[in-house]
């Protein structure tokens, strides 16, 4: 697929989730997802509907920002010793009865799965949603091992049926509307009589799923929490599909990436309280499900968690962004972001989008590999308000920014010059010197007279036109305060 | 053998390499100011509970422990409950007239998918949020018994209610190893146009009796 036709098709499964494509950058796929006004609609109720829920819920704690704190300041702790808390929560799950597993990449993880799924002959498994299990592809790559991947989320089984991508973490269907979903599945479901009452939807999803929840051997979840002095593993759910999927099944395989882990127990009781506030904007999501290894005569009697590192400790190197991976993918930043709710998820081409995938995207993924990211900002600062665990996304974004610019300056050497990076430095050297710069201001005072009307430049020419396209450029003044300073003595 | 393990340890060895060697995971400062207790009245925790369970659009009834039973009972002829699952250390006394009652261990998931409805009792329930929690323990059973019946009906005391979330997890503590499940209210989704539907893959309805004690006389 050409970059056109990715643009012209930006929910194709195509584009790989992780790395994203550099060739396809934000800005490009902005503009399509700014002409799709249903996609504009759609965005602009959902992010407002759970924003202002969202407040409501945060509003009636009093200790919200205290919990807050606790939040970033747990996850500070683990990150700064994580290789502790990695072992310590390897030997509790062992002891536990569970097996652990470790995965540098995407590649490794969807090996270990393939092989447990193989090991028991199943060729299909049920999913519950998991963002992790996105990043790695795991559907793909079970799909070429000949299994099926059933998604047992009602927003993940629509889009998977109608082969698209997610647009929000949270509701990841929220672009497609109740007659489209309807004739999805009719077709795909082979029901004959259906309407588009999203409660006759929900009805058919449960009877179509009912059936896999209660045959399939094996499930793959993901894990919002693991308790490292326990072994204990959290989900977070509404529907009861991950109930499901956590209990039905005979064999259980959670992936989780290194960051997901809490020291303590006790820890659950912060957790717990900042992420369905943040994330659904509920009191409480209906179901929390928590389990340590395997409980005789009670669910899965086999339990795999695969620890997953695909670029995490790449992140964890950088002292400034290494903050990111305090994330609990609550998708609250999302919500209040003014790029997102525009342009929806799609076109940050990343099972990471909105603010949070502006800086995760880049970090896991290289800098190089998606460098328009860090610029899908205005940098206004909502989503540090609101991050639950208090990541300062524009202080990351404006960070990779600087870190898009060096690896562009180093990328120089090794072919044409980016003529942006010999214009700063250009000016870098005019800036540097007062002569120099007057000198400057006069050539400039002759050049720009081709160019001005009125009082303002419209429009530049060739490169420097990218300048003009959304705003005017001040001339340089007839006379500068120097000059008149000099005039009066 | 494990090369994939030792690799990762040693990716995160040299990230981390700006931490001080001598530095423990306790020297990081983990301030917890938030709430732990709710000191209000219990009366106002209790009422707070069954409002918040109600607003899930939960059914919830409060009744004295005297009339438990018949309050059981009533509860399953509104529903036109026939055959009822119930985990096996049920206490006794709870058992409706009437009614077909299942009893676990041993039932089969055709039994569960059949039967129309389950009853159990629950762990703790939190009025901050409105959550029963059920941890494995007495009256509960294991976790298939809440999933596949699409009617449940909860026993709540209210001596088992609690404030706040972090004394539900104090109170989880030592049985943190158990299967634990938080329910609030019934399953739901909200994921086409944002509409709420009640009732995915959980129980569809969820029922709560919220019990007082039985009045001592003086």
């Amino acid at each position: 697929m050409n970059q056109a036709e990715q643009l012209a098709n930006p929910m194709s499964r195509d584009i790989e989730p992780i790395p994203t494509s550099p060739a396809v950058r934000f800005e490009d796929s902005a503009k399509v997802a700014l002409a799709n006004t249903q996609l504009r609609r759609n965005m602009a109720k959902v992010t407002q509907t759970i924003r202002v829920k969202r407040q409501l819920v945060v509003d009636e704690m009093p200790d919200w920002e205290a919990l807050r704190e606790s939040g970033r300041a747990t996850k500070e702790r683990v990150l700064r010793h994580l290789n502790q808390y990695l072992l310590q929560f390897e030997a509790s799950v062992t002891n536990a009865g569970g097996h652990v597993h470790w995965a540098r990449d995407a590649a490794e993880a969807n090996q270990i799965i393939t092989a447990i799924v193989a090991s028991h002959g199943a060729k299909e498994v049920v999913k519950v949603k998991s963002l992790t299990t996105d990043e790695i592809g795991l559907n793909e790559a079970l799909a070429h091992a000949g299994v099926a991947a059933i998604e047992t989320d009602l927003a993940e089984l629509i889009i998977q049926l109608a082969g698209e991508r997610s647009s929000h973490i949270l509701v990841p269907a929220i672009h497609k509307n109740r007659s489209e979903i309807r004739d999805l599945f009719k077709k795909k479901l082979g029901v004959a009589e259906l309407t588009d009452d999203p409660k006759a939807l929900a009805a058919a999803a449960r009877t179509h799923l009912r059936k896999k929840f209660l045959s399939v051997p094996v499930a793959v979840s993901g894990v919002n929490f693991g308790v490292a002095d326990s072994g204990a593993v959290c989900i977070v759910e509404s529907e009861g599909n991950g109930r499901m999927c956590l209990t039905l099944p005979k064999v259980l395989i959670s992936v989780m990436g290194l960051e997901k882990l809490i020291p303590t127990w006790q820890d659950f009781e912060v957790f717990l309280q900042l992420l369905p506030r943040s994330s659904t904007a509920e009191r409480m999501n209906p179901y929390n499900s928590l389990w340590t290894g395997v409980t005789p005569g009670d669910g899965p009697q086999e339990f795999h968690v695969v620890l997953l590192d695909n670029g995490r400790t790449k992140v964890l190197a950088d002292k400034i962004g290494r903050h990111a991976l305090n994330c609990i993918r609550c998708s609250a930043c999302l919500n209040v972001c003014p790029i997102y709710e525009r342009t929806g998820g799609h076109a940050y081409n990343s099972v990471y989008p909105g603010p949070i995938g502006a800086i995760l995207t880049p970090m896991l993924a290289g800098v190089e590999n998606a460098p328009s990211l860090p610029y899908a900002s205005s940098l206004c600062g909502a989503c540090y308000d609101v991050c639950p665990v208090k990541i300062n996304i524009p202080e990351i974004l404006v960070h990779l920014r600087g870190e898009v610019v060096r690896h562009k300056q180093d990328a120089e050497g090794r072919g044409w010059p980016d003529p942006e990076a010999v214009a700063m430095k250009f000016l870098a050297g005019v800036f540097a010197n007062s002569r120099r710069f007057e000198r400057a201001q006069k050539i400039g005072r002759m050049g720009q007279r081709f160019f001005m009307k009125g009082d303002v430049i419209e429009s530049l020419p060739g490169p420097f036109g990218g300048w003009t396209t959304m705003r005017d450029v001040f001339p340089v003044a007839p006379q500068t305060f120097r000059e008149w300073w000099r005039t009066r003595s | 053998m494990n090369t994939a393990k030792e690799a990762i340890l040693a990716r995160v060895s040299s990230a981390l390499a700006d931490v001080p060697p001598a530095e423990t995971s306790n020297d990081v400062p983990l301030p917890r100011l938030y709430r732990t207790v709710d000191e209000s009245p219990r009366a106002h925790i209790i009422e707070q509970f069954a409002d918040r369970v109600a607003e899930y659009n939960a059914k919830v009834r409060r009744v004295n422990a005297a009339v438990l039973p018949q309050a059981i009972a009533e509860a399953c002829r509104a529903r036109g409950v026939a055959r009822l699952a119930v985990p096996a250390d049920l206490p006794p006394g709870w058992t409706p007239e009437g009614i077909t009652l299942i009893r676990d261990p041993g039932l089969t998931i055709d039994q569960l998918e059949t039967s129309d409805g389950v009853l159990t009792a629950c762990a703790l329930g939190i009025a901050q949020t409105g959550t029963i929690v059920l941890d494995s323990g007495p009256g509960q059973g294991r976790r298939i018994l809440t999933l596949l019946p699409d009617y449940h009906l909860c026993v709540v005391f209210e001596e088992q209610i609690v404030g706040l979330v972090p004394e539900a997890i104090a109170r989880l503590a030592p049985v943190s190893q158990r299967p634990i499940t938080f329910i609030s209210g019934p399953s739901a989704t909200s994921d086409i146009e944002l509409n709420r539907v009640e009732g995915v893959h959980g129980p569809r309805t969820l029922e709560v009796l919220v019990v007082a004690p039985e009045l001592k006389d003086a």
